[in-house]
């Protein structure tokens, strides 16, 4: 694109404004042909002063963005030096004591570290049991469906819920599952005879998560793999069934090699966010009686930070957890070049 | 995929899978419809019949208490305000930071780039943001909930690659008209955009009114919450008194919880419902632009 002409419309076009053009009469190659890398013809090089004053408005329509990653981003990275410190509100930044390490030495030291981290691993890992090749699954059966009203009507049902607020869906769980006559316990009850407080029950908290999560992303999660799927080339199973392959041995042998590439992507990026379980949803379904398991690093870091005011020690936490998160994801990143496939960043 | 050809077992499993899709469409919907059916039921028959699509009386009195006070009302209106004020920010910086990096002439383009793209994968973390916002003097102010996600860098790099490969010579005529860089954004670049800004405009305005948690961080005012928050205080903290119909009236009689609580999670839903046919458009096209590349 850029550039790419032979020769440039810029070079022989007057550049002042009060002259009069029509443009209007220009051909048009050479107008299509333009790079844009050098819209304003005139003078090839120009001084620094020159080429700001020139694009000055490039940098009025930057400054806002700019100033946006500064302030929100670039300054909060800057602020993680407080885990370093005894930052107090009232002293202020400049003003508070640097404390080194101490608060990592605590953190390691604390029972709840483990804890942390056991919690975390273990819903990572059922996210990626469960979860995970939900939508590979389901985009597969979808895929075999013949009927086109059938599969977009199903489709339009299963991606509902990816728009709906995490609130709404923990609402409707604590709706559903109350003992005070929420339709699913009395169900239970009905049916099992066993009265389960599924909102409280330590050992219900994970399956819960992941089905919400199930509940809410399968179907949207389906749509890459669906993409993936359109572009398998349908010679190929004509080919193979005048090989005399099945149903089953097309599956095998076209269309999971198909899509094949993306489902290693997607896990490996998977990988690289491995800490990051879904801190709204977590936040939502903790309660007092679930904290043994639901305690997650972001969760956690908002409870000792805002609700106890511990801000250099949860900044610590929440700084251990970055750091690990990047190391996640360029090693994944890397793993995912090593597959061949082109990387994220 | 041939049909003729298929043996009895292939024919069975086809009848399977239609069955078990359909019975997921079918998961996917019910507790909507149930919710919305328990949020016109009678407190005679929620006691009496565990499960129903359909109810037997129709009662409007759980919508007739929430609406009774003006909580809810001003929930909805706060949460409107935040959805459009906060696209239409994350609008204007997101586009015009996007149109100036997508410009070869921008002295400290790399610098900058890889400055967002480093903001993707460190982040001074929750605290640290707090405290800016804080300091800022932002707490209890809509602009906290807006200002510190007025860009999502993932989407201001998908839409600086569309923009820089727009064809060039319409910019160019337009330059060489005595347009300048502003004038081009907007007579030229931003027309020939509208389908990706109305997509990228859903995803933002989804998050908005979606949003809960920089609500509940950063706003103590009880008055200044949007609806998401409040849903959560009624149904699964079950606190805040939001009604007060009849409180003078000695034969008042309360509608029940449940049905209330029904009631202000169909309130909370029907927007994005009422939204959706354009959302699952847009979505999925956004979607896949953001996740396969080139």
């Amino acid at each position: 694109m850029e550039g790419a002409g032979k020769f440039r419309a810029s070079n022989y076009i007057p550049n002042r404004k009060d002259e009069p053009m029509k443009t209007t009469t220009l051909p048009a190659e050479p107008v299509i042909a333009a790079g844009r890398s050098d819209p304003v013809p005139g003078k090839k090089k120009r001084g620094l002063a020159g080429r700001l004053k020139k694009d000055r408005w490039l940098y009025v329509l930057l400054l806002p963005g700019l100033l946006y990653f500064l302030v929100f981003k670039y300054l909060p990275m800057w602020g993680v030096l407080i885990s370093f410190q005894n930052y107090q509100p009232f002293t202020g930044f400049w003003n508070s004591e640097w404390v080194g390490f101490e608060h990592f030495r605590t953190f390691f030291s604390n029972p709840d570290f483990g804890r942390l981290l056991r919690n975390t691993f273990i819903l990572a890992v059922y996210d990626l049991v469960f979860f995970f090749p939900a939508p590979i699954i389901i985009a597969l059966l979808l895929n075999e469906i013949r009927v086109g009203i059938f599969k977009r009507v199903v489709q339009t049902m299963v991606y509902v819920p990816h728009f709906i607020s995490m609130v709404i869906v923990a609402s409707m769980t604590y709706v559903f599952l109350t003992t005070q006559g929420g339709v699913i316990y009395e169900l239970v009850v009905q049916l099992t005879g066993a009265k389960i407080n599924f909102l409280s029950d330590p050992d219900w908290f994970r399956p819960l998560i992941i089905l919400q999560i199930m509940w809410k992303e399968t179907g949207w999660g389906t749509i890459i793999f669906l993409a993936a799927l359109a572009s398998v080339d349908m010679e190929q199973y004509e080919a193979a069934v005048v090989d005399g392959a099945n149903r089953f041995q097309r599956l095998w042998h076209i269309t999971l090699p198909a899509i094949s590439g993306v489902i290693v992507i997607l896990l490996i990026l998977r990988l690289g966010n491995f800490l990051d379980n879904g801190f709204e949803q977590i936040f939502l379904m903790t309660n007092s009686l679930n904290r043994t398991v639901a305690d997650v690093f972001d969760t956690y870091v908002y409870f000792v930070g805002i609700t106890q005011g511990a801000f250099s020690y949860s900044t610590a936490i929440g700084l251990f957890k970055s750091v690990v998160g990047i190391i996640l994801i360029f090693g994944s990143n890397w793993l995912a070049k090593r597959f061949g496939k082109e990387g994220l960043y | 995929m041939g049909s003729k050809h298929d043996s009895l077992g292939e024919k069975l499993f086809d009848g399977m899978n239609y069955l078990f899709l359909a019975a997921l469409a079918l998961i996917t919907v019910l507790p909507f419809i149930y919710i919305i059916a328990g949020s016109f039921a009678t407190e005679a028959e929620l006691s009496e019949r565990s499960f129903f699509l359909i109810p037997r009386d129709y009662s409007l009195s759980a919508y007739h208490y929430i609406f009774s006070s003006e909580t809810i009302f001003r929930g909805m209106g706060v949460s409107i305000f935040i959805t459009a004020v906060g696209t239409l920010v994350n609008l204007a910086f997101t586009l015009t930071m996007a149109y100036s990096l997508s410009r070869r002439e921008l002295l400290g383009r790399r610098l900058i780039m890889n400055l967002v793209i480093f903001s993707m994968l460190f982040s001074g973390g929750m605290i640290p943001t707090y405290l800016v916002v804080k300091e800022l003097g932002l707490l209890d102010s809509y602009a906290a909930v807006i200002l510190p996600g007025a860009i999502s860098a993932f989407n201001l790099i998908i839409i600086r690659n569309f923009f820089q490969e727009l064809p060039a010579g319409l910019e160019e005529s337009a330059r060489i008209d005595g347009c300048t860089d502003l004038g081009v954004l907007w007579r030229i670049v931003l027309p020939l955009s509208k389908p990706i800004i109305a997509t990228f405009g859903l995803f933002y305005a989804v998050g908005h009114w979606n949003n809960f948690f920089s609500a509940l961080l950063y706003l103590n005012d009880h008055t200044m919450w949007p609806l998401q928050v409040l849903l959560r205080e009624i149904v699964m903290l079950s606190q805040m008194a939001i009604g007060d119909v009849g409180s003078m009236d000695p034969n008042y009689v309360k509608p029940p919880e449940q049905s209330v609580k029904m009631a202000v999670i169909v309130v909370g839903t029907i927007p994005i419902l009422l939204v959706y046919p354009f959302l699952q458009k847009h979505f999925a096209k956004g979607m896949l632009l953001g996740s396969i590349k080139g």
